[in-house]
């Protein structure tokens, strides 16, 4: 697989577009973490009362501030390569033009994901500067969320792109929603501590990829560092590592013929 | 290779599965020329083609490409190629201006001179006026002229056009065609593929006639009409039996097909005034031989889907 620095020409193209609507764009997460937390923080963090995580009790706000972010940079990611790019490729014929020119297929691939990611990271700092304003994040610990939203990204981008590549149109992109992303959203430790739930779930929500980025958005938030999370960085790098070059692959196999 | 040739190509063929797209292609297009491949639906042209800019891998034979083999130096060849594909594939997201610069990117160009050469190009096109517009908001021979300027950004040594005008109303084909005959002026070499015969014969220095994959006859148009079809065609509506015997007693080039017979022969009017005195002229029509009949001719009548 050559890929070249070239990938840098597909970013700056969705950039350029980016830049064309930019104010839509940021509007949602500037917005959504205020009114998760109104609903969550303050309506039925009332009733649960203080929540134990690595041995120290926080607010449900604190809990799930986090949470908020990791579900933004799984979604930033995931979305920008399934619907997004599926229509560049599919609706746009974007990808074909681009084939025409000095660009190879695994560049293009690698700029849409790396895109995915860079939207995750610029929606994970959006976030950050409310959250703070709740007094909810620590600094400087904190700011390692900035380098996880890019892992983060990369991991759910590639899933996202692994899924652009096989699917036959835009509607089945119901069932990765349904069936990974949606579980995920609920059951990755993020608003209720995973050890409610029973020894096999706890065990099973580990294998999920969200249930990482929440670990260590959460410990980062709250500025605990651990060596233990370097074991939820590594299964994020090894699932991107995993997924990516599946994508590139299939992506060809879809593309080029 | 040969002297001057821009794309050279040798049994080129080109495998899906089962289906043979292409089938043992060969032919030599040449620095400054306009060449064509012509053929109905589905003989191999868009295939032929998407091999030469390195879309589809060549599944056997010899392509060079400005003197380059396309199998390991396609990145060196796609830096000097313009591409305008069949499908409109502008950057919707993007407005007029921006879809030329953007794609001046992807060639590695610097900012400075991609923005006078999208300058230049959209002054060419007629449409500095438009920089601004989004693409969706351009008419369909805008959209084409647009097309046509995003694959010269780079300025290329070779300009390869799919069907360029297919969907376009008269007025908007002969714009692209008044466009495509300046870049020929100014010295650009240009594979073109058409199944407008009218455009083969006026843009086209040579050309091939492509079906089922393979190339059926090659050559200059004009000296093609002349050596297949001849000088001139009579049309015989509703032909009678008298006319029908004429055409096979005399050994007359011709083609019956039940309510029309279609005769083609060299000798000016002379064929015509003695089927005239013979049988009448009633529903016969005498007109120059085109390209179109040389195409019918040698690639039939019946229709592909």
């Amino acid at each position: 697989m050559i890929i070249s620095r070239r990938f840098v020409r597909v970013w700056q193209r969705n950039l350029t577009v980016y830049r064309r609507i930019w104010h839509i764009s940021f509007i949602p997460p500037l917005l959504e973490p205020v009114l998760y937390l109104l609903a969550f923080g303050v309506g039925l963090g009332a009733l649960v009362g203080k929540i134990v995580f690595e041995g120290g009790e926080y607010s449900y706000s604190q809990f799930i501030a986090p949470a908020l972010i990791a579900i933004t940079i799984m979604y930033g990611g995931f979305f920008e390569n399934t619907y997004a790019s599926f229509v560049r490729m599919y609706y746009q014929k974007t990808f074909d033009a681009m084939l025409a020119t000095p660009l190879r297929i695994e560049e293009i691939i690698t700029g849409e994901i790396v895109w995915g990611a860079t939207k995750s990271v610029i929606a994970t700092a959006l976030m950050m500067a409310v959250i703070s304003l709740f007094g909810l994040i620590r600094y400087p610990e904190g700011l390692l969320l900035l380098p996880i939203a890019l892992l983060g990204g990369l991991a759910f981008g590639s899933l996202g792109m692994f899924f652009t590549a096989i699917v036959p149109s835009i509607e089945t992109f119901n069932l990765p929603m349904f069936l990974a992303i949606t579980p995920m959203f609920l059951f990755g430790g993020t608003f209720f501590p995973l050890e409610t739930l029973p020894v096999w779930a706890q065990k099973a929500a580990m294998a999920l990829p969200l249930t990482h980025l929440v670990v260590l958005a959460r410990s980062f938030s709250l500025g605990l560092l651990d060596a233990h999370l370097l074991v939820s960085a590594a299964y994020l790098a090894v699932f991107a590592a995993v997924f990516f070059p599946l994508a590139v692959v299939l992506m060809r196999r879809r593309l080029i013929k | 290779m040969a002297e001057g040739s821009v794309i050279e190509a040798r049994g080129l063929k080109k495998s899906f599965g089962d289906l043979v797209a292409v089938d043992g292609v060969s032919f030599d297009v040449r620095r400054g020329e306009c060449f064509g491949l012509l053929g109905p639906n589905g003989a191999g042209k868009t295939t032929t083609i998407r091999m030469i800019y390195g879309f589809s891998p060549v599944t056997q034979g010899e392509l060079h490409v400005l003197g380059l083999d396309v199998r390991t130096e396609l990145r060196r060849i796609k830096y000097r190629l313009g591409v305008c594909q069949q499908e409109d594939n502008l950057d919707p997201d993007l407005s007029v201006e921006e879809n030329l610069a953007v794609f001046a990117r992807y060639f590695d160009m610097p900012k400075a001179g991609a923005k006078e050469r999208t300058r230049k190009l959209l002054a060419f096109i007629g449409m500095d006026h438009r920089r601004r517009s989004t693409v969706d908001e351009l008419s369909g021979g805008m959209k084409r002229r647009l097309m046509v300027a995003r694959a010269l950004v780079n300025d290329p040594d070779l300009l390869i056009l799919d069907e360029p005008t297919t969907g376009l109303d008269p007025q908007a084909r002969h714009q692209v065609w008044e466009k495509l005959e300046e870049l020929k002026g100014g010295g650009l070499t240009i594979l073109l593929t058409t199944h407008y015969m009218e455009e083969a014969s006026r843009l086209c220095d040579r050309l091939v006639i492509m079906d089922r994959g393979r190339v059926l006859v090659e050559g200059e148009p004009q000296k093609l009409i002349r050596e297949r079809v001849g000088k001139n065609v009579i049309e015989i509506t509703h032909p009678t039996a008298q006319q029908r015997a004429m055409a096979a007693d005399e050994k007359l080039d011709h083609e019956d097909l039940g309510h029309r017979l279609i005769i083609y022969f060299q000798d000016g009017d002379e064929t015509f005034r003695r089927i005239g005195e013979a049988c009448g002229v009633e529903g016969c029509l005498l007109r120059m031989a085109t390209l179109e009949d040389v195409f019918l001719k040698l690639t039939g009548r019946e229709l592909r889907e």
